[in-house]
C-alpha cells in the first residue's frame, strides 16, 4: 500500500468526504420521501389510493393530544426559569415589570418552538423510527409492497400530514402555557395583577412574533418526521438496529432543529 | 395431484443481480409451470431468498427478465404492477403480520386496499380464509397473541384473500415442530389442487420439500445446479446436490480459502 494512503491528512480528507457524500445521500433521500408524501397526500384521493383518513387522526392523537399534558409541564416551567432569571436581571436597572415583554417574546418566537420541537423529536421521532424500524426488521414492510400498498402512502405521508398539524397546534399551546407559567410567577414575584399581565402582553406582542414560532414548529414536524421515518426504513441487523436507529434518530433530529432554528432566527430578525 | 398445463406461469430468464459489487445471482433461467408446486433449495448463502425477493418485485435486477402471468416486471410500470400484486400472496417466513392490527384486521387489509367492498362482507370473506386455515374465530385476538404456527396460518389467509394466481412461501416449516410443519404442507396442497395456484417454496427442509414438490430447483452459490422432478433429484450424482441431500459438507466447502473468499466476496 502506498504511504500516502495512510497518511492522516489523506485520512482525514477521505472522512470528510464520506462524511458529506453520506449527508448528501440523506439529504436527498429525505427530500425524495417528501415529495413521495406530499404526492401521496394531493393526488391520492384523485387515483382512487388516498392517505387514510382514520391513521391521520389515530396519530394526531398519539402524536399531538397525547403529548399535551408534557408540552404544558415543560413549557410552563419555561416560562417560570424565564421570568426568573430576567426579573433577576431586570432588577439592577430597576425595570422588574419589563420582564413581561422579555418573557413574551422569548416563548413565542424562541422557547415555544423549540421546546416543543425537542419533546416530540424525543417523543414521536424515535416512536416513529422503532415503529418503522421493527416493521422493516419483520418484513412487515416488504409485506405490505408485495400487497401492493406503497409504505410511503401508508406509513409516512399520515404521519408527515398529522405532525404538521400538530406540531403547530402544540407550538401554540406552548406558547400559551410558557406565558402562563412567566405570569404565575411574575404575580408572585413582583405583584403584578394577572389582568395587567396578560394587557402587557397583548401589547407587547405582534401577530408577526407567534407566526414566527409556528412556522419553525411547520419546519421542525418536517425534519422530526423525515429523519424518524428514513431511519426506521433504514434498519438493518434485527433489535439492535432498531435501538440504533432510534437513537440517532432522536440525535439527529434534536441537532437538525437547533441548527435550522439557529439560521432562520438570523434570517427572520435580519 | 399435479395440474400442469405446461403453461409457463414464471420465467426467469438470464436473471443476475448485485449486492453492492458482489454478484449474487449468475444468470439464472426458470420456468414454474401454471399449477405447479416449485421448491426451491439450497444451502445458506446459496441466493434462494434473493431469487424470491427479486420474484416478488422487491429488487431491480442488474439484468436479465422477470415474467409472472406474462409480464415482465423489470419492464412493467408501477400501475401494471399494483395490477399484478393482487393476483400475488406471500407468507413471509415470520409471518409480517402488522403487529397494529387483529388477525382479522391483517386478512382484511389487501381487501381493503383492492376492493370496495363494504364492511360486513370484508369481514365475512376474512372469516372464511381464516376457516381454510383452521383459524376460524381468532380474527378478534393480536399477532402477539399467537403461536409461531398459528401467525404462519394467519400470513396464509392474508396471502390467499384476494385469490391470487400466484402464491409464494418463505421458509413455511422454520421454526414449527413436526406435526404443524406436515398441517402446514398440506395446506399448500390443498392450495394447489382446491384454489388452482402456482406456487413457489423457498425451503431447506428436505421431509417437507419432497412431500409437496411437483418439482425442486436446487441453487448453489448463485447457480442453478438442477431443476427436476423430487425422484431425479434424489438420484442426482450431483456431489454437492448429493451433500445437500445427505446433510454433510462437501469437499470444497470445507476449504477454508474457499470459505474465506465467500465471505469476503473476492
Amino acid at each position: 500500500m502506498p504511504e500516502s494512503a495512510t497518511h492522516p491528512v489523506i485520512n482525514s480528507l477521505e472522512l470528510v468526504g464520506r462524511s458529506t457524500v453520506k449527508l448528501i445521500e440523506e439529504a436527498g433521500y429525505y427530500s425524495a420521501l417528501l415529495v413521495e408524501s406530499l404526492f401521496w397526500i394531493l393526488a391520492g384521493p384523485f387515483i382512487k389510493r388516498p392517505v387514510r383518513i382514520s391513521s391521520i387522526f389515530s396519530q394526531m392523537m398519539t402524536m399531538g393530544i397525547a403529548a399535551c399534558p408534557i408540552v404544558f409541564v415543560l413549557s410552563f416551567s419555561i416560562g417560570v426559569m424565564l421570568a426568573i432569571q430576567m426579573i433577576y436581571n431586570l432588577k439592577t436597572f430597576g425595570a422588574e415589570s419589563q420582564v413581561v415583554v422579555g418573557v413574551a417574546l422569548s416563548v413565542t418566537r424562541e422557547f415555544g418552538p423549540l421546546i416543543t420541537g425537542i419533546l416530540i423529536a424525543g417523543r414521536t421521532g424515535s416512536s416513529l423510527a422503532a415503529k418503522i424500524g421493527t416493521m422493516q426488521v419483520n418484513q412487515e414492510i416488504d409485506a405490505l409492497r408485495v400487497m401492493g400498498i406503497n409504505p410511503v402512502r401508508y406509513l409516512v405521508a399520515p404521519a408527515l400530514f398529522a405532525m404538521m398539524i400538530m406540531v403547530p397546534v402544540l407550538t401554540f399551546f406552548s406558547d400559551l402555557a410558557g406565558l402562563l407559567g412567566g405570569a404565575v410567577y411574575t404575580s408572585i414575584e413582583i405583584g403584578l395583577s394577572f389582568d395587567a399581565y396578560i394587557d402587557r402582553t397583548v401589547s407587547a406582542l405582534a401577530v408577526a412574533d407567534v407566526m414566527q414560532g409556528i412556522f419553525k414548529s411547520l419546519l421542525f414536524a418536517l425534519i422530526i418526521t423525515l429523519v424518524g421515518v428514513s431511519n426506521g426504513f433504514s434498519v438493518t441487523g434485527g433489535a439492535e438496529g432498531v435501538g440504533k436507529a432510534t437513537t440517532r434518530s432522536v440525535v439527529l433530529s434534536i441537532s437538525y432543529i437547533v441548527i435550522a432554528d439557529m439560521i432562520f432566527t438570523y434570517f427572520l430578525n435580519l | 395431484m399435479m395440474a400442469n398445463n405446461n403453461s409457463a406461469a414464471i420465467e426467469v430468464i438470464d436473471l443476475v443481480t448485485h449486492y453492492g459489487p458482489r454478484e449474487i445471482l449468475h444468470g439464472i433461467n426458470l420456468t414454474i409451470n401454471e399449477g405447479e408446486i416449485m421448491i426451491i433449495m439450497g444451502g445458506s448463502g446459496s441466493g434462494k431468498s434473493t431469487l424470491l425477493r427479486y420474484l416478488l418485485g422487491l429488487g431491480i435486477p442488474t439484468s436479465g427478465s422477470i415474467n409472472l402471468l406474462g409480464k415482465d416486471i423489470t419492464k412493467i410500470s408501477n400501475t401494471e404492477m399494483h395490477q399484478l400484486r393482487q393476483n400475488m400472496g406471500v407468507a413471509f417466513q415470520g409471518g409480517a403480520l402488522l403487529s397494529s392490527m387483529s388477525i382479522g384486521e391483517n386478512v382484511q387489509l389487501p381487501l381493503r386496499e383492492h376492493t370496495h367492498l363494504d364492511e360486513k362482507t370484508m369481514e365475512i370473506m376474512a372469516r372464511m380464509k381464516l376457516e381454510v386455515v383452521n383459524l376460524g374465530g381468532f380474527e378478534k385476538l393480536m399477532p402477539a397473541e399467537l403461536s409461531g404456527g398459528m401467525i404462519k396460518r394467519a400470513a396464509v389467509a392474508r396471502a390467499i384473500v384476494m385469490d391470487p394466481k400466484l402464491m409464494f412461501f418463505d421458509e413455511p416449516s422454520a421454526g414449527l415442530d413436526p406435526v404443524v410443519s406436515a398441517e402446514l404442507d398440506e395446506l399448500i396442497l390443498n392450495l394447489r389442487d382446491a384454489m388452482k395456484m402456482t406456487i413457489v417454496v423457498v425451503t431447506h427442509e428436505l421431509e417437507s420439500a419432497f412431500k409437496i414438490a411437483d418439482r425442486i430447483t436446487v441453487l448453489d452459490q448463485g447457480n442453478i445446479l438442477m431443476t427436476d422432478t423430487v425422484e431425479n433429484i434424489k438420484n442426482s450424482d450431483n456431489e454437492r446436490i448429493q451433500s445437500l441431500l445427505n446433510r454433510r459438507p462437501s469437499n470444497d466447502e470445507v476449504q477454508a480459502d474457499e470459505y474465506l473468499n465467500r465471505l469476503t466476496g473476492v
